[in-house]
Formats: C-alpha cells, structure tokens, sequence
C-alpha cells in the first residue's frame, strides 16, 4: 500500500517571532525556515510503516514556495521514496491545501495519507480534516499510535481526558500528535541519497483549485506582555497575599 | 439569522467548554440554537435549555450517536447549516475534529480558535504559539468558527427557558469509522480546562511520585493538577495533564507553578490566568517573569508548608 505524507515549510519552532512594526504579519526575511514538526512526526510514521513491511511506497508533498523543496529533501532524507511540490508564491489557507491534497490523492491513490494535526504557523488544525471529508474517507486525528491490520488502521486519538481508540476503513486520513514517534535525524548518507530522489514541481494553477484567500489578515499584532510580579519570602507571606491582595482563595 | 452552537458534553452533564462558546455566539448576534447530539442525552438537552441566551436547542438522540465521531456527526451538522449564519463549537479535541470536516462540506474557511469577536465577520485569534493575535475578516457566507473558550466568560447556566426540538429521529452509523475503546484518566478534581485553580509541576518534581505533594496542596484548594511538558515527557504524568502550546490551554484565576522554568511553550498553554504564582529554587527561571507571587525556594521544602498552610476544604 502506498502512504501520502503533507509536509509544510513554516518558520523554524526555535525562531523569537517578531511581529512587523506596519502590523502586516509576522517578520520572515531572514528566518530560519524547516519542516512543520507535526509533519516532520508525518514522515516519520509512513517511513516506520514502510520498514515494517506495511507500506511500500511514501510519497512526501508540500505547498509552497520553490524553497518547499528543502522541506521535502528532509523528508526524502527520512526516508520517502519521492516528493511532489505544488508550487506557490501566494498564501493557501487551509481549505485551499485541503482541496490541492484532494487532487493529489486522487491522483496517486494513496491508502493512508498522513498530515501534522497543525502547522505551528497559523496554528490552524483543519487540513487533514478537511482533506477527510473532501475524499469521503475517515479521519484519526491528534494520533498517538497507529496500527494497520486487515484493510483498517487503528487510530489512538489523544483526546481532552485520555485517549481514544478508533477503527477506520482504508483509505484514511491520519493526523499526527506529539507522542506519535521521534522522527529520527537523517544521516547523511540518506541526505545524499535524497538529493538523488524524484522531486517533481506542478505549478498551483495545474491542480485547477482556486487558492484565493477566504480569510483576509487585517492585522497582526504581539499579544499583551505580563510584567514580573513581587517575590515573597516565604510560605506564610504567598498564602497571606493570595487572600488579602489577589483573594483567589 | 442564526447561530448555531455544537453543545459538548458527556453524555450526563454538559461541559463547560459549551457555556463559553454559547458567550461567543451571543456575540456573533442573532438568536443561539445549541446542537446536542448523543445517545440518550435527555438530561443534557434540558440542561442546555436552562442557559441564559439560548433561543433554541435541537437533539438528534439516536445511537449512531454514542460516540462523537466526526464522519457521523458532521454530516448532521452539515444538514442543519442552513438559516444559520455561523456554526460554533468550542476547540476542544472534539470540536477540532468534528469542525473542520463541516467546513470543507460547506466549502467555507474555518476561523480556528478566536479569542475575540470584533464583528459578525472579524475575530481575533492567535497565530504562533499566541506569539502574534491576527485579526482576520471571513468572506464566506456562513462562518464555521472554534472558540478559545479562555478567552469568553461563561453564559450562566440557569435563567433561560429555551424551546428543545428534536432534529433527527435516526441516523445511520458511519461506514468508514468505528468507535474501539477509550481510556479516561479517572480524577475526583476538577477538569483542568474548566478549573478555578490549576497546580501544575514541572521537571523540578523530579518524579511522578512526588506529585502526590501537589495533589495534597490541590485538594485543599479544590484544585485541578497540572505539568508541564517536559515533566510528561520525562514520563512524570499521563500527557493529558499537559498544560502549554502542545497541551491544554488553561486561564485559572489561580495558577500556580511549581518546579516549572517558564520554556515559552508552557506560557503559552497558562499565560492568560488571573493570578500566577511561581515556586521555583532558581530565581533567575523564566516563570519569575510572568509571575504575580514568586517564591525562591526548593519545592520539597515549601509545598509541604504550603499544604499545611492552608485550610482543609
């Protein structure tokens, strides 16, 4: 069986986001760029599945820019056989991934396509969801274990409260949560190797989706900063002050 | 026009998730329809009618519905989108899933998570971590919108007198997905998303034993238990105690973290509480910075003061 794997270019999580001083968005020139890391946990999952006999093939694809290719060689580097780019200058919300993901699986037929559960972005949580109900096929989201078996795959979901356990039809679409696995760091045999892996480009306008935004960003702002309180010197000055000062309790 | 919000409860008692998001709809303006789905939800439905501000609330009882699956319950919710000018639910993980999947049927762009209603089409919500507030304006018809539910005071839960409908006699179950099993953390506490006051440990806890010192000093002030990231990844507690970006995101009127350095991806989950008190034995930790009340000192040390401190409830 064959496993598609989305995977976004987003602002490095270990980058101090600025916001611009028009108010515009957030700074990007300069920044430093890598691969979604509930995508990354994507990856990783189809390539486990692939080295345990269950999948055969993984086929890595992002939307974006032409630098998306980066993005994609790691994942190629991971360990997927090859990767599709639909490439964009424009921003593609959510809706708009979800439909471009639509033409891709109807094109490749994967049996599992596998997604972040969010790009730590625009922190949206909806394209695998989204893609789901495009194609009619169940969906196991904010997984935290995925097991396939007899033409279904067994989603453990961490949910408000615990966990819960479902069993979907294939094909299917899984979104990854943080417990799912710890993508492994890429050798660099493998990075030289996925240098050498097909990377294909389709232009945005080739999928026929109409990408226009549905949101439009009227601003971006930094959210209200806390300022450091007062340091006590002990237990009975804490529990003196939560009553008489703040009275939470 | 309508609003339409998916109720979201547990079969016996409605969440207070769903109080917050019915303030939202309020906002939104136009009459609130609450949506409960179930199986056996009577009780729940009657419940919802007692909430201030609801105008209507539609029940498709059946048990197609036992579980929330999002392949059955969003085609219901789809069914009723019509004469309504925005479908809300609250962005816990059942309102994450099911949402999206209404929004795609209904070709709109779901606003994820706002934190502010500026008009019937702006809202506020966070982007990064809550690192940045976009105000977004929506140009879809109908408005498919999950609520922070931090960021709306709860609707009272008594004083209105709203009309129950029964929507949908029968459903057929879902033909691509089937409920297996769940696993529930069992707590006598309050929910850590709906409690007045959230303790939360972090590395400095050192194990998952030594959480018992935290839920000593919980049960006196009637409080849920909290961690921090890095105490679920080092295998502390269960990961749905996580409080921060990758967990839940809190807004007690008391927050206290203990053991906690303040990484800000644990702001992220607790920033917006009332009060926030730090223990901590290093003083130059981050949390200090964010903090109402910080007290320096080693957390083996000062909790059990602190525990003793306080009256039994």
């Amino acid at each position: 069986m064959k496993a598609l794997v989305a995977i976004k270019r987003v602002v490095d999580y270990n980058v101090k986001i600025r916001v611009k001083a028009d108010q515009s968005g957030v700074e990007t020139a300069n920044v430093k760029y890598s691969a979604n890391p509930f995508d990354e946990i994507a990856v990783e999952e189809a390539v486990r599945l692939k080295e345990a006999g269950v999948v055969s093939e993984v086929v890595a694809v992002s939307v974006g820019p032409a630098a998306a290719q980066e993005t994609l060689r790691t994942a190629l580097a991971i360990g997927a056989d090859r990767a599709i780019l639909v490439q964009t200058d424009d921003e593609v919300q959510p809706l708009a991934v979800a439909k471009i993901l639509k033409h891709l699986a109807e094109a490749e037929t994967p049996d599992l396509v596998i997604l972040g559960k969010q790009a730590i972005d625009d922190d949206s949580n909806q394209t695998g969801q989204m893609l789901a109900a495009l194609l009619g096929w169940a969906q196991g989201t904010f997984a935290s274990k995925v097991v396939v078996e007899g033409g279904k795959v067994l989603v453990t979901r961490e949910i408000d409260g615990g966990l819960e356990t479902v069993a979907l039809t294939l094909p299917a679409v899984v979104t990854t949560d943080l417990r799912l696995n710890e993508p492994r760091y890429a050798s660099l045999p493998n990075i030289m190797k996925a240098k050498k892996k097909p990377l294909t480009v389709v232009p945005v306008a080739e999928t026929g989706v109409d990408v226009a935004p549905r949101l439009t960003t009227l601003k971006v702002e930094e959210p209200a900063k806390r300022s450091a309180g007062v340091k006590v010197a002990d237990v009975a000055a804490l529990v003196d002050k939560l009553k008489n000062e703040a009275k939470v309790i | 026009m309508s609003v339409l919000v998916l109720a979201e409860h547990d079969g016996r008692a409605l969440k207070p998730a769903t109080l917050n998001t019915a303030t939202a709809a309020v906002r939104l303006g136009g009459p609130v329809n609450l949506l409960v789905v179930g199986q056996g939800v009577g009780a729940v439905a009657e419940a919802a009618a007692q909430i201030a501000g609801v105008a209507k609330v539609l029940v498709a009882d059946d048990a197609a519905y036992a579980h929330p699956l999002a392949e059955v319950l969003a085609p219901l919710v789809v069914s009723l989108a019509d004469g309504h000018a925005a479908i809300l639910a609250p962005a816990t993980t059942t309102g994450k899933n099911v949402l999206p999947r209404v929004a795609a049927v209904l070709d709109v762009q779901q606003i994820s998570e706002i934190t502010a209603v500026l008009s019937a089409d702006t809202f506020v919500r966070p982007i990064y971590a809550g690192n940045a507030l976009a105000t977004v304006q929506s140009k879809d018809a109908l408005k498919v919108i999950t609520v922070r539910t931090t960021a709306f005071d709860a609707a009272p839960a008594t004083g209105g007198a709203a009309e129950i409908v029964t929507v949908s006699a029968a459903a057929a179950p879902s033909a691509v997905s089937a409920f297996v099993g769940q696993e529930l953390a069992v707590s006598e506490r309050p929910d850590l998303t709906a409690a007045r006051i959230v303790i939360s440990g972090g590395r400095g806890m050192q194990s998952g034993d030594n959480f018992h010192l935290l839920e000593k000093v919980a049960d006196k002030l009637g409080a849920a238990v909290g961690a921090s990231r890095a105490a679920v990844d080092a295998g502390f507690v269960s990961n749905d105690l996580q409080v921060g970006q990758t967990g839940k995101i809190v807004a007690p009127e008391l927050y206290i973290a203990v053991g906690i350095s303040g990484a800000i991806q644990h702001l992220a989950g607790m920033k917006d509480s009332k009060v926030i008190v730090a223990i901590n034995k290093d003083e130059e930790a981050p949390i200090f910075q964010v903090a109402d009340y910080g007290l320096v000192g080693d957390l083996f040390v000062e909790l059990p003061k602190l525990s003793a401190a306080l009256p039994s409830p």
